[in-house]
This record gives C-alpha cells, sequence and structure tokens, in this order.
C-alpha cells in the first residue's frame, strides 16, 4: 500500500512519516497533500493557546484523555520553539503528556517552529490536514506561547482556548493586549494557587468590556482549572462542545470553512504569484534594472513595484498567444 | 528546506540520573537537530510508540540502572514490529564491556560508555543518519 | 615575558572545576574583613566555622560508613558483616530503584531492576534478614531513602523492637530530603506539599520518640552529581534545609526540639581547596541562620554535621585504578574539611557494584588518612590561610546571592516549580562538560596522559538469581501474612492521609502486618497523587 493510503487506514507510522515529508518540504508532500485534501474537513480542530508554563500541554493531555473517553481518535500537535542560534529544538511537551502517550488513540506529534513567527509551525495547517486524513476526530494544537502574536491559531481552530494562571501580573496585560479576541473559551489554570479568583475576575471584566455583542451572540466562559489532577477538565470540554454547538447552529462552522479556505486559497495564490513574479524579474533582466533605478533615488520601491508587474503582466499575456502554449503552463 | 535529523531521547527503567541525557539532549540541538524529550521512568512500550508517533531518525536511551539487558532489547523489538526497525538506536549510560555485544547484537548501533565526548556521539549520529540517506 | 608574575603561567586562566577563577597569590588582604571570634571562632565555638567540637579527630575519629547493598538482603546481610570485620563503624545502606520509588518487586515496571543497584526490600521479611545478626543498638545505620523514607524507618523501628532494642536507643539517618529530589536526582513520587508533610511527620515522630536518630539528611551530594558547581551545591543545600525548618516550624514544633536531629550530607569533588573551603562555610551559614533567622538557643542547633562522599562523577571508567588516588585527594579535603562521617567511592564505582577488593582499598584509604598522615592529630590546621579563608568567604557571598534569589522567586517549593534549580543544575553540566571537551578541564587519563593500558576490573553483577529468591520470598510473604490485618492497617492509613494525623504510627501498624513497602505507597499515591519532572534544559 502506498503512503496516503497506509494513512488512510489509521496507520500512525505512515502519518507520522507524511507529516515529516511535509515538515521537510519534500518534493513527494505536494502530491500527498493534494491527493487526502479531499478526505479533510472532518476533523474538528481546538487550539490551545496562552504563556508559557500556564499549563497548557498538561491541560491539554488531560483534555486528550476526555475526548478519548467518548471514543474517538485523538490528534495532538504541540509546537516548541527552534533556536534561532542553532536551527536546533528540545522539544519537551510529551513528558507533560503521559495520560494520553500510553494510548495509540492518541497520536502526539511535537513539531519545532522552524524559523516561522506566530506561535506555530509553518507546517502546522498541513499537519492538520493530515492527522484529519489519518481519521483523527478530534485535533488538539497547542501553541508555543511565546506570548502577544500567538494568533495564528485562528486560522486553523474550530474553537481556541486562551490560557492564563494567577500570579502572570504583566502576562495578563499582554493577553489584553494580543489574544483576548481570539479565545472562544478562558480557562484559569493552576486554580489550586492563590489569586486563581482574582485572574478569573479580571477576566470576566476585560471580557465584559468587549465591544458590544449581538444577542445570541457566543460568550466565552472563564473556567478554573487544576489541570495537574484533572479538576474542571470535563467543564471545558463541554464548553468547547458547546461552542462547536453554537457553531453549527449559527452557521459558523460552514462560515468558518468558507473563511478558513478564503485565508488558505489567498495565502496561497500570495506566494505563488510573488514566486513567479520575483523569478521572472530575474530571469528577464527587470530586476535589476529597476532595482538601479530605485537605489539611486531614481524611483520609489512602490512605483518600481508598479513597473516590474506591469511589464510581468504584459510578458505573461503574450506568453498566452496561440503558438506560444504549453511554454510556461503552470503560470 | 532540508532534512532536519530527528532525535527521542529516552529514560527508559527506574533510574532517575538525566544528567547525561539532558546534556547529550542539548548537545544534539546545538549541533541543528530536533530533540524529542519524553521524560524519565517510560516504559520500552511508551518509548516506542512515541518513536513512531514522532517519526524519529535516531532513538538515544540512556540507562544507568543496569536494567539494560531486559529493556533494551525490547524496544528494538518494538519497533521493529512497528515497521520501525531503521531506527538508529543509541545507548548511552553504564554499561559493563562484557553486555555491550549482546546489545549489539539486538540491533543496538553503538554504544556510548561514560566520558564519551558530545562531538563524537553528535558525529556518530549525522554520519549514521545521512549515510542511510 | 610580562612583568606582572600573574601573567605568566601555563595557562589563561587558573579555574576550580566548578569555573572558579583562582589569583596567583593570597594575602593578608583578602582576609583583612575577618574577625576571628566574630567570623571562625575556636573549633566547638559558635560560629563553628573551624569544626563543631574542640577536639575533633583527637577526640574520635569520623565514622567510617561505605555505603552498600546489592540484590537480595541475604548477600547484603553478608556485605554488612563482612564491612564490620574490616573495621567499618556504621552502615550504610543503598537500595534498588524499585525500592527507592515505592514499587514491589512484583512490580512490572520492576523488571530487570530488581537488586541491580542496591538491595531490595518488599517486606518486613526482608528488613529482618537484612540486619539479621547485627546488633541495632550498636551500630548506626544510615538509609539512603527519600520518597518512602518513613516506610522503611518504620521497618527498621519494628526489626529493632523484634531485637528488643528500642526506639529511644537506636542511632542513624534517614536521608528523608525530597526537596533535593526534585532539584537533582528525581526519585519523587509524590507533588511537594503532601512529601513536607511526610517530612514533618518524622521529624515529629523522631523528636517524640527516636531522640538519637537523624530524621533528615540535607543532600548536597546528589545536586553536585548532577552537574552542580561548589557555590550550587552549598546554597540549595541549605536552602532546603532552611525550608525544612520553616515546615517543621509551621507544622507547630519548637525549633530546638528537631533542628539539632537534621544532619548534611556534602560531596566531595576534585578542587581541593575549593571544597574543603566549602564545608568551612557551611558551619558558618548554618550556624548564623539557625541563630539569627530562626532564633534556635541550643548551640546543638547551631551546629552542622554532615557525612560526606567522595565524588561519584569524578570517576572514571578509563584506567580506573588512579580513582583510588583520586578519592585519596577528595577524601582528605572532606577530613581537612571537619565531616563527621565519610564514604570513599571504590575504584570501580563508575561502572558497576563495587567489588569487595575495590571496596577494602577504599576503606584503607580512609584509615591511612586517619592512622598514618597525620592530619587528624589537630584541629583545623588550614584555619587561617589566606586562600582558605578568602574562597570560605567567597563561596558563602554566593551562597548568600542564591539565597536571595530563591526568596525573591518565592522559596524553595515555589523554585521548584519554576524550574529554577534544575535550570541551574543543567546550565552548568553542560558548563563542564564542554570544557571538559575543550581541554579547558584537565581529567587525567581521559583527555589527558589518556595512554596506557589499564588492568580489566573485576566486577560484581546481580545475576537472575537474586531477582527470583526476591520475588519468592514476596510471594511467600504475601501468602502467609494475616490478610485481614493487612487490609485494616492500609484501610487506618489511607483515612490518617486523609486528614492530618501523624502517618508514622498508622505505618507502623501496616509495617508489622507485613503490608509491603508498594501497597502502602500505592495507598499513599492515591491520596497524595504523583509528581511529574519538570522538563528543563
Ligand atoms: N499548581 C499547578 N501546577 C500545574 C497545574 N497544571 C500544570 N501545572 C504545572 O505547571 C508547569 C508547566 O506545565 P506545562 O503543561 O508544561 O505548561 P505549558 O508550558 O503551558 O505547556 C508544570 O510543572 C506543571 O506540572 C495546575 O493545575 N496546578
Ligand atoms: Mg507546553
Amino acid at each position: 500500500m502506498d503512503l496516503a493510503s497506509r494513512l488512510r487506514a489509521g496507520d500512525a507510522a505512515a502519518l507520522a512519516r507524511a507529516i515529516t515529508l511535509v515538515e521537510n518540504s519534500d518534493a513527494g508532500a505536494r502530491r500527498l497533500l493534494s491527493e487526502l485534501y479531499p478526505h479533510t474537513g472532518r476533523a474538528r480542530v481546538i487550539g490551545i493557546t496562552g504563556p508559557p508554563g500556564v499549563g497548557k500541554s498538561t491541560l491539554t493531555d488531560q483534555l486528550a484523555v476526555e475526548f478519548r473517553s467518548e471514543g474517538g481518535l485523538v490528534g495532538v500537535v504541540a509546537v516548541d520553539p527552534t533556536s534561532p542560534f542553532t536551527g536546533g529544538a528540545i522539544l519537551g511537551d510529551r513528558v507533560r503528556m503521559t495520560r494520553g502517550a500510553g494510548d495509540p488513540g492518541v497520536f502526539i506529534r511535537s513539531l519545532a517552529t522552524r524559523g516561522q513567527l506566530g506561535g506555530l509551525s509553518r507546517a502546522t495547517g498541513d499537519v492538520i490536514k493530515l492527522m484529519d486524513a489519518g481519521g483523527r476526530d478530534v485535533i488538539l494544537v497547542e501553541t508555543v506561547g511565546a506570548g502577544q502574536a500567538e494568533i495564528d491559531i485562528m486560522h486553523y481552530a474550530h474553537s481556541t482556548l486562551v490560557v492564563v494562571a494567577p500570579g502572570l501580573g504583566d502576562e495578563i496585560q499582554a493577553i489584553k493586549a494580543g489574544i483576548m479576541e481570539i479565545g472562544h473559551v478562558f480557562v484559569v489554570n493552576k486554580a489550586d494557587r492563590d489569586g486563581a479568583d482574582r485572574t478569573a475576575a479580571e477576566l470576566e471584566m476585560m471580557l465584559e468590556m468587549a465591544p458590544d455583542r449581538d444577542p445570541g451572540a457566543w460568550r466565552p466562559p472563564v473556567i478554573r482549572t487544576v489541570a495537574r489532577d484533572g479538576s474542571g477538565v470535563s467543564e471545558v470540554r463541554r464548553q468547547a462542545d458547546a461552542h462547536w454547538a453554537y457553531l453549527k447552529r449559527e452557521g459558523g462552522l460552514e462560515e468558518g470553512r468558507r473563511r478558513r479556505a478564503a485565508s488558505e486559497l489567498a495565502a496561497m495564490a500570495g506566494s505563488l504569484a510573488e514566486r513567479h513574479l520575483l523569478e521572472w524579474a530575474r530571469i528577464s533582466g527587470a530586476w535589476n534594472r529597476v532595482l538601479d533605478q530605485v537605489t539611486e533615488r531614481q524611483v520609489d520601491p512602490y512605483g518600481g513595484a508598479e513597473v516590474l508587474f506591469r511589464e510581468y503582466r504584459e510578458a505573461a499575456l503574450l506568453s498566452r498567444t496561440p503558438g506560444n502554449a504549453g511554454g510556461r503552463e503552470e503560470l | 528546506m532540508g532534512k532536519i535529523i530527528r532525535v527521542l531521547v529516552a529514560k527508559p527503567g527506574l533510574d532517575s540520573h538525566d544528567r547525561g541525557a539532558k546534556v547529550v539532549a542539548r548537545a544534539y540541538r546545538d549541533a541543528g537537530m530536533e530533540v524529542i524529550y519524553t521524560g524519565l521512568h517510560q516504559t520500552p512500550e511508551q518509548v516506542a510508540e512515541a518513536v513512531v508517533q514522532e517519526d524519529a531518525d535516531v532513538l538515544a536511551i540512556s540507562i544507568l540502572s543496569g536494567a539494560h539487558e531486559v529493556l533494551v532489547p525490547r524496544m528494538v523489538e518494538l519497533l521493529r514490529r512497528r515497521g520501525r526497525g531503521d531506527v538508529l538506536v543509541l545507548v548511552g549510560g553504564v554499561v559493563p564491556d562484557d553486555d555491550v555485544p549482546a546489545l549489539l547484537q539486538a540491533g543496538v548501533a553503538r554504544v556510548f560508555g561514560p566520558g564519551s565526548r558530545l562531538d563524537e556521539i553528535v558525529e556518530f549520529t549525522r554520519r549514521a543518519v545521512e549515510g542511510s540517506g | 615575558m610580562s612583568e606582572d608574575p600573574g601573567k605568566t603561567g601555563r595557562r589563561d586562566a587558573f579555574i576550580t572545576v566548578s569555573g572558579q577563577a583562582i589569583e596567583r597569590l593570597y594575602g593578608p588582604a583578602d582576609t583583612a574583613g575577618l574577625e576571628y571570634q566574630r567570623d571562625l571562632g575556636d573549633p566547638g565555638d559558635f560560629p563553628y566555622t573551624r569544626g563543631i567540637q574542640p577536639s575533633m579527630y583527637r577526640g574520635r575519629l569520623w565514622t567510617m560508613r561505605q555505603f552498600a547493598g546489592f540484590g537480595t538482603a541475604e548477600e547484603s546481610n553478608a556485605r554488612y558483616r563482612f564491612l564490620l570485620e574490616q573495621g567499618q563503624t556504621g552502615l550504610s545502606v543503598a537500595f534498588d530503584f524499585p525500592t527507592l520509588l515505592g514499587y514491589d518487586s512484583d512490580h512490572p515496571r520492576s523488571e530487570g531492576e530488581v537488586g541491580k543497584l542496591g538491595v531490595a526490600i518488599d517486606t518486613l521479611a526482608d528488613m529482618e534478614i537484612l540486619f539479621d545478626g547485627i546488633p541495632l543498638d550498636r551500630v548506626s545505620t544510615s538509609m539512603t531513602i527519600n520518597a518512602p523514607a518513613a516506610v522503611l524507618w518504620a521497618m527498621y523501628v519494628v526489626v529493632a523492637e523484634k531485637q528488643g532494642v528500642s526506639r529511644t536507643q537506636i542511632t542513624g539517618t534517614i536521608q528523608n530530603d525530597i526537596l533535593k529530589e526534585y532539584m537533582a536526582q528525581k526519585t519523587f513520587v509524590f507533588p511537594p506539599r503532601p512529601s513536607m508533610r511526610l517530612v514533618t511527620d518524622t521529624f515529629a515522630f523522631g523528636a517524640r520518640e527516636a531522640p538519637r536518630w537523624n530524621t533528615i539528611s540535607i543532600s548536597g551530594y546528589h545536586i553536585r552529581e548532577a552537574g552542580a558547581t561548589a557555590a550550587q551545591e552549598l546554597a540549595f543545600t541549605l536552602a532546603s534545609g532552611r525550608e525544612y525548618v520553616r515546615a517543621g516550624i509551621e507544622a507547630g514544633l519548637q525549633v530546638d526540639d528537631f533542628a539539632p536531629r537534621l544532619s548534611f550530607f556534602f560531596n566531595s569533588h576534585v578542587d581541593f581547596f575549593e571544597e574543603l573551603a566549602k564545608f568551612r562555610a557551611a558551619r558558618r551559614i548554618w550556624a548564623r541562620e539557625m541563630r539569627d533567622r530562626f532564633g534556635a538557643t541550643s548551640p546543638r542547633s547551631w551546629m552542622l554535621r554532615f557525612h560526606t562522599q567522595t565524588a561519584g562523577c569524578s570517576l572514571t571508567a578509563q584506567q580506573p585504578e588512579n580513582n583510588i588516588v583520586r578519592t585519596a585527594l577528595q577524601a582528605l579535603a572532606a577530613v581537612l574539611g571537619g565531616t563527621q562521617s565519610l564514604h570513599t567511592n571504590s575504584m570501580d564505582e563508575a561502572l558497576a557494584l563495587p567489588s569487595e577488593e575495590a571496596v577494602r582499598i577504599a576503606l584503607r584509604t580512609q584509615q591511612m588518612i586517619a592512622e598514618e598522615s597525620g592530619v587528624a592529630n589537630t584541629v583545623d590546621p588550614l584555619g587561617g590561610s589566606y586562600f582558605v579563608e578568602a574562597l570560605t568567604n567567597q563561596l558563602e557571598e554566593q551562597a548568600y546571592a542564591y539565597f536571595d534569589r530563591i526568596d525573591r522567586l518565592g522559596g524553595v517549593v515555589a523554585a521548584i516549580e519554576k524550574g529554577f534549580f534544575q535550570r541551574e543544575i543543567a546550565d552548568s553540566a553542560y558548563r563542564y562538560q564542554r570544557r571538559v571537551e575543550s581541554g579547558e578541564l584537565v581529567v587525567v587519563g581521559v583527555n589527558r596522559y589518556a595512554g596506557g593500558q589499564s588492568s580489566p576490573v573485576k566486577l560484581l553483577r546481580v545475576g537472575p538469581e537474586s531477582q527470583r529468591r526476591q520475588l519468592d520470598r514476596l510471594a511467600r510473604t504475601k501468602r502467609e501474612r494475616d490478610r485481614r490485618a493487612v487490609a485494616d492497617a492500609l484501610d487506618r492509613l489511607r483515612a490518617a492521609a486523609g486528614g492530618g494525623d501523624n502517618l508514622m504510627y498508622p505505618i507502623l501498624d501496616a509495617v508489622r502486618a507485613y503490608a509491603s513497602l508498594g501497597e502502602i505507597m500505592a495507598v499513599l499515591r492515591e491520596e497524595f497523587g504523583e509528581y511529574r519532572e519538570e522538563a528543563i534544559f
């Protein structure tokens, strides 16, 4: 059996290998992904974000066990940072994921950011698709937790849990500035510690101050948990389920599907266009010519870009004329 | 982007001396590899499952409890059964010379005893992984 | 060549094994602030920098205590008798990994580990054999046990009772230092809070019932073995000490009731002067902390008494005979630093369990230091040395700097939960390894003078028969004991764990009924939960 069929049949080693291919931008990855694409879109994706050390991994592990108890298969994507100096990484989230780790029904994959900003690995979206095609019903994505820029998760997840812990002080401010808007469920973990009530109250207040919502709109709840011993975790799952039901009921699921497809399509189209434009410019010599002009202050960068684009479009139109077909059909 | 070597550093068994495992993990990271650390007291089954899921190229086992005779061959066997007999298996820690042949026989690529140099471990790993393509 | 004599030398920089820079020369300026009465004091006087007794080794030599234990209780018992015959004056019990983590020998996780690096103890039956023929009123016993310390101590108490020796007579130590487990050694079972309760329960029991027993041995040894520097070993150990004192006071004990039973355990590493300065600094810091911070009034609370083990991590697998000399130098530093008891490593300990011959040489090393070298003839012969006093001051300063950082993090437990110690130690371990590999630190026989043959060392092995015999005995004990009594005792233990009573009493009852270590710990695991390590690199 080939890799795609093995993956679809639920073979963990095949899923694992497919993820590696995607992470390494292997030549076969594109084909594999397009082959599997029709079989994606089934899984429910939950993002788990928040500052480092608040208990995201511990909570993710507990949630994995919760969702497993209903019989479904669970996938976990845990992202840790790549060292900017060496390109290497130590991925330690599995240490906290011991309850799920014994169970083959929970597939855990640690990813390094590999230079990507925004709390996720560049491959995250594709890894989710692979797990989805591999039959994982619920996919939990734990972000790096580096702070403010962690909003990428909202492009991938149906529901996002924002996790905080008491005694973070400044970090609550960071959350207010950054990720407050993307949370569907707020979790105050380490509720066994002093100050959990205060942190929860602060969050409630921030949510109160959020711009007016439509009546009937989703109102993010604030839940206290002790992820280390599991208390409060089933309430988190219930609220995540409620958000899922809300999405279904209000058509948000459909809307979200289209929105995610649109943002992916836009991103792909954008990078494709960029790559081809720049490639053409270099090969045709337009790049150096315009770059000289910009360097010498004869034209500003924006004007220079317009020049490049106009010339590129003309060249592309020419290449479409009969007799020239098949030249660069990929365009 | 080229291939980045993924190493799973495992501490099976009950011994808790993780100094060696941690120093080696850092050395791998500083050599540009991705290291998955799974924590203390892992069973052979947990280690094998993690290697499969993480699609690790290398399983670096640190063991100082003297239980290597039992645990290491079991992990190698589990990997083989999961279709991952290709994983480069390394053992570090206190392994008496007399025990080394049996471990190599079981499928361990190399045993790094006390006093092994980090550079040597990293280089051996890189060459073995890249050599096997 | 430069005029400055400091600029000439074999190397660019002279550093200790901890990476501390050492000057070319020390003189009066380096000890200018030192006041004899305030900072040193005569031996036996506050702050005990020069030693805790006026006569030190002229009165009594240190206790020569070799750590030993392997296989079954029978095998270890034979080794103990051998050591006592050789002139050893105290026992030190090493347990196997399943015992250290509170699993019975028949637990699936124990496979391959039973009796491997220490003796396997499952029930009182094993403990009875372990001390068979050894008079517990005359031999002092140190047990290296932490998470299940209360259980093993209870077994010891009951074995003594069966020998007709009362609780008030027994002498010895349980390590019982759970904080350093989270920092470095990692053989924890429960989370910090219930662990601290078990510790204070043993303090209270000791103060009330077994006044000659050391209820804790606050241990820097393992912190050092995990890669810490001398300053970190000193600081983290004494910080733990302060935490235990606080916990005891919070549990309602009077500081002078339990503080005299706190003992310490340090490493003696390869840098001779740094080590002996560390021991001297430790005594001074502890005396001041106990008197001035905690208001202890009994001099016995102020005195830091400690056991030393030479550095296991300094032993090399290459040219193992070199380890004999290495260990002798480390032992000498411990003696000049005023240790109360000493374990000297055997040359083959880097490889496996020490053979009898290697253990004998290690013990003879101590005996030569004691009886031949003359260093035991006078107290603190190095006191007043410019270099030693400057280094002592420097280590003390570094320790206080760490105390400040730990306090700012919210104390030892909070700092553990934030991964502070783990990160500090991991950084030092990595730095050390890099220094050895770059040749900045020399390890003879490894990165310098590595040539030459070394004779193969005879190693002791624990065979599968030991494990088999242990499993048979456990099965027999479980068959023959009164099942009802076991179940009742475990129920009472569960109830006590849920409440606030001292757990030593229900544990004693359970042990007496031949409940196994694994069964007792399982009850506590259910009640207290289990701790996972911090993934710190
Ligand atoms: N006190 C307390 N500690 C917790 C709780 N949940 C997790 N922790 C601890 O917090 C630390 C960080 O947890 P982790 O899951 O790795 O956090 P992450 O960095 O956000 O993924 C670990 O030591 C956990 O054991 C909790 O509910 N209470
Ligand atoms: Mg995490």
